[in-house]
């Protein structure tokens, strides 16, 4: 143990700890910008380069950034000197006097961490004012939206995007003043690797990263008298929304979200655990049939668009192991177009269908050219659970006093599988609740399988099935994602059935997701908050829910038929619309 | 790394010399993947490559990333925060003024704004007939000559904005010279 003061306080802390760790633990709370650290996905923003936690050191000339400066015996700390505020402060007003003053306008504004601390140091006057930068705002993606004239170069997104989720899309391009963080080549995130995670989103401090919003358009459709319009909630959605009206961490408050949408003035409102459900009959028929004919194994669940250009951009070899199937977002919106506009005599055309997602990369893929039924898209627009949580706001919903309303059918009911499919480890304990009835013919007494839950990025477990040992895999994270392709690659792992989620914890830690200081321990309660939805449903498996059987029933015929292809089924995989170097680009230089 | 190249020695039919060069050198650095301090040898990689094909341009990025194991972002960004290294062509006749200290207080920008010009182009820019491109750099090491010029490895000191244009004929002379061998040849 290393024995140290701070403030004159004596402290005793393992070798290694920080000025700001130690400090911590006798609750001396030293502000901090740039700094970030997410213990269990493994992240540590440590680049000090916003000096907003300067302390002062007995014997050091300089003041040492607290975040990044490790303790050694007898140190001597000061947080609070008239050199260390004063500088501080100096410091914000510099990173500020380079900052956009429209907090007006901003979509960060109320959850801007510059923003708050500006206001908690009390900084009332912009004392520097000198150049400023201009940057283009890039929203060439229709889905992550670059605004680096908001940005305070805290590094922040390139450490998780590079380290902890290894897409490697951004880095710091220029240097001094000019240097802005943006994809190689300064080139537009469009024609970038990036894969639309939206975890820089989550942690970015400022307006600099962003979804690109849909909420004019949403407004429009809604006030549009010739369209019927329709909205599907993705069921991570109503696990996280109640945060923004201050209701507690991981409370299910799915009947007040429906009763605000209805509000709203959507004409049907749907579920897409729906679709979740109907994803588990059509890949569940996909799993049992490679797993008789032991052929493409491991079958990759792909209703994340994240994992699948992920996928796509750094392990094209192994793209023959994902499922055919689209997405539950996808298929919700494929059956609304086409079974629900028959029964209700719609014509599809007058049909927009709006999502709400936890993702930004849902946005992305509504706008995949293959994601469309008989050449109509499948869904329109997708927003957030923040775009949703401010629709409410401006709608007069206060979710805090709704009384709760059921979704419409038929896409409106699902079973308990299709819920947990908003966290990691769901969508693989859905399918083996199917696959397990549907290969042995017997009933599956317990439903929970609790070897694959839990919050660890890598979680295998063997489950036996009839005979047979089938060994799964649940990974969560990229960069996971990454260490568990490479052993399938070489061959040092072998598995037969496989869930991945881009995002760390699953669909509950979403870049659409409400802003979570505590965000470990909130990820976690979600998650909980949709087994519990599970825990109390009356059906808990897909293939039991009355209105996927009703479906199949009336209109698709049996699960994998030529109808359940044409509109549930993805043909051809998504098209990389990224810069491929072929050996034709190296003939340049052949001269 | 979005990209597909074909794996070693890289582009099987690439019969270019600098191409060949650049995966012999980077087959000599021995790169170990996991290796988190494998970064440290591509700066001198990049040097090597810009000396052979004159420039960087966005497949050289690419592959030496891959070689590396790391992403074009990376290596991206380490190019765009040195002055030296550049993704654009340059010309075949490279002006380099010295804009240090010593030769910038003996009118070193005078003769950099010459220089533009005559040859009707900005610093960083190339003539649209590829010949010519001017570049402005940091001390040279020959302050006592300043203000000095470079030009395609030549130096010349002292130089006064009146001596551009002599000095622009000559090295067109020379050009010209040498591409009436290649068509002679």
């Amino acid at each position: 143990m290393i024995n140290i003061s701070i403030d004159g306080k004596p402290v005793s802390v393992q070798e290694g700890t920080t000025i700001l760790d130690a400090a911590k633990q006798i609750h001396i709370d030293i502000p901090t910008l740039c700094y970030l650290k997410l213990e269990k996905m493994n992240y540590l923003n440590q680049v000090a380069s916003c000096r907003v936690c300067v302390v002062e050191v007995e014997g050091r000339r300089n003041l040492a950034p607290a975040c990044a400066t490790p303790v050694h015996e007898g140190m001597k700390i000061i947080t609070n000197s008239r050199r260390v505020l004063s500088s501080r402060r100096k410091n914000l007003e510099l990173i500020i006097s380079n900052h956009p003053f429209e907090c007006l306008l901003c979509a960060k504004s109320t959850d801007c961490e510059l923003q708050r601390m500006v206001w908690e140091f009390g900084i009332n006057t912009q004392r520097f004012d000198g150049e400023r930068s201009h940057h283009e705002i890039d929203k060439s993606s229709g889905a992550l939206k670059r605004d680096p004239n908001k940005c305070i170069m805290c590094r922040r997104c390139e450490t998780m995007c590079n380290e902890v989720q290894t897409v490697g899309a951004l880095t710091a391009f220029g240097r001094g003043f000019s240097t802005v963080v943006s994809p190689a080549e300064s080139m537009p995130v469009a024609n970038s690797n990036c894969v639309y995670c939206g975890q820089c989103i989550s942690v970015c401090p400022t307006a600099a990263l962003t979804g690109v919003g849909y909420i004019h358009e949403t407004w429009r459709a809604l006030f549009d008298p010739k369209k019927t319009v329709v909205v599907q909630v993705a069921p991570a959605v109503r696990v996280a929304i109640g945060e923004e009206f201050g209701l507690p961490v991981g409370q299910d408050v799915t009947g007040r979200l429906v009763a605000g949408l209805r509000h709203l003035g959507f004409n049907a409102i749907f579920d897409t655990t729906f679709g979740a459900d109907l994803t588990i009959i059509e890949e569940g028929k996909e799993i049992i049939e490679r797993l008789e004919s032991n052929q493409k194994l491991p079958i990759l669940t792909s209703c994340c668009p994240g994992w699948i250009n992920f996928l796509n951009y750094h392990f094209p070899n192994l793209n023959y192991m994902v499922s055919s199937c689209k997405s539950p977002q996808q298929m919700t919106g494929a059956i609304t177009k086409t079974y629900y506009a028959e029964k209700m005599g719609i014509n599809p055309e007058d049909i927009i269908v709006v999502s709400v997602m936890p993702c930004i990369a849902k946005k992305y893929e509504a706008a995949l050219p293959g994601e469309e039924t008989y050449g109509i898209r499948d869904v329109d627009y997708v927003i957030t659970t923040r775009e949703l949580a401010k629709m409410f706001k401006e709608g007069s919903v206060d979710l805090r006093h709704i009384q709760d309303e059921d979704f419409d059918n038929p896409l409106g009911k699902s079973s308990g599988a299709g819920v947990i499919f908003g966290g990691s480890g769901g969508v693989l304990e859905a399918a083996l609740r199917t696959v397990y009835e549907k290969m042995t013919g017997n009933e599956l007494k317990d439903v929970n399988f609790t070897a694959i839950r839990g919050m660890n990025g890598i979680r295998e477990a063997e489950i036996k099935i009839g005979e047979r040992e089938i060994k799964v895999a649940v990974i969560s994270g990229l960069g996971n994602t990454r260490k568990v392709l490479e052993k399938i690659e070489s061959g040092e792992a072998y598995y037969d059935i496989i869930e991945i989620m881009a995002c760390p914890g699953g669909c509950v830690n979403g870049g659409g997701q409400p802003y979570a200081e505590e965000r470990e321990e909130i990820i976690k309660m979600r998650i909980q908050g949709l087994y519990e939805i599970d825990r109390t449903k009356q059906v808990r498996k897909s293939h039991n829910n009355p209105a996927i059987q009703e479906l199949y029933q009336s209109f698709l015929g049996e699960a994998g038929s030529q109808k359940a292809h044409e509109i549930l089924h993805i043909h051809g995989l998504m098209v990389d619309k990224k810069k491929v170097v072929e050996e034709a680009d190296f003939k340049i230089f052949n001269v | 790394m979005n990209t597909i190249v074909t794996q070693s020695p890289c582009c099987g039919e690439t019969t270019n010399p600098q191409f060949q060069k650049l995966n012999a050198y980077l087959d000599t650095l021995a790169i170990d993947q996991k290796d988190p301090r494998r970064k440290d040898k591509l700066i001198m990689t990049l040097h090597y490559a810009q000396s052979l094909f004159g420039y960087l341009p966005e497949i050289i990025q690419i592959y030496i990333a891959q070689r590396f194991g790391i992403s074009h972002a990376d290596v991206s960004g380490v190019i765009s925060f040195y002055n030296f290294f550049t993704v654009t062509p340059k010309g075949k006749i490279q002006v380099n003024v010295c804009m240090g200290t010593a030769c910038y207080v003996n009118g070193a920008d005078k003769v950099l704004r010459e220089f533009e010009r005559v040859l009707g182009i900005q610093t960083g820019e190339v003539t649209s007939d590829q010949k010519f491109s001017i570049e402005s750099l940091r001390c040279v090491g020959a302050c006592g000559l300043a203000p000095v010029v470079t030009i395609n490895g030549k130096v010349f000191g002292k130089v006064k904005p009146e001596q551009v244009p002599d000095i622009i004929e000559k090295f067109l002379i020379e050009e010209t010279k040498i591409e009436a061998e290649v068509i002679n040849a």
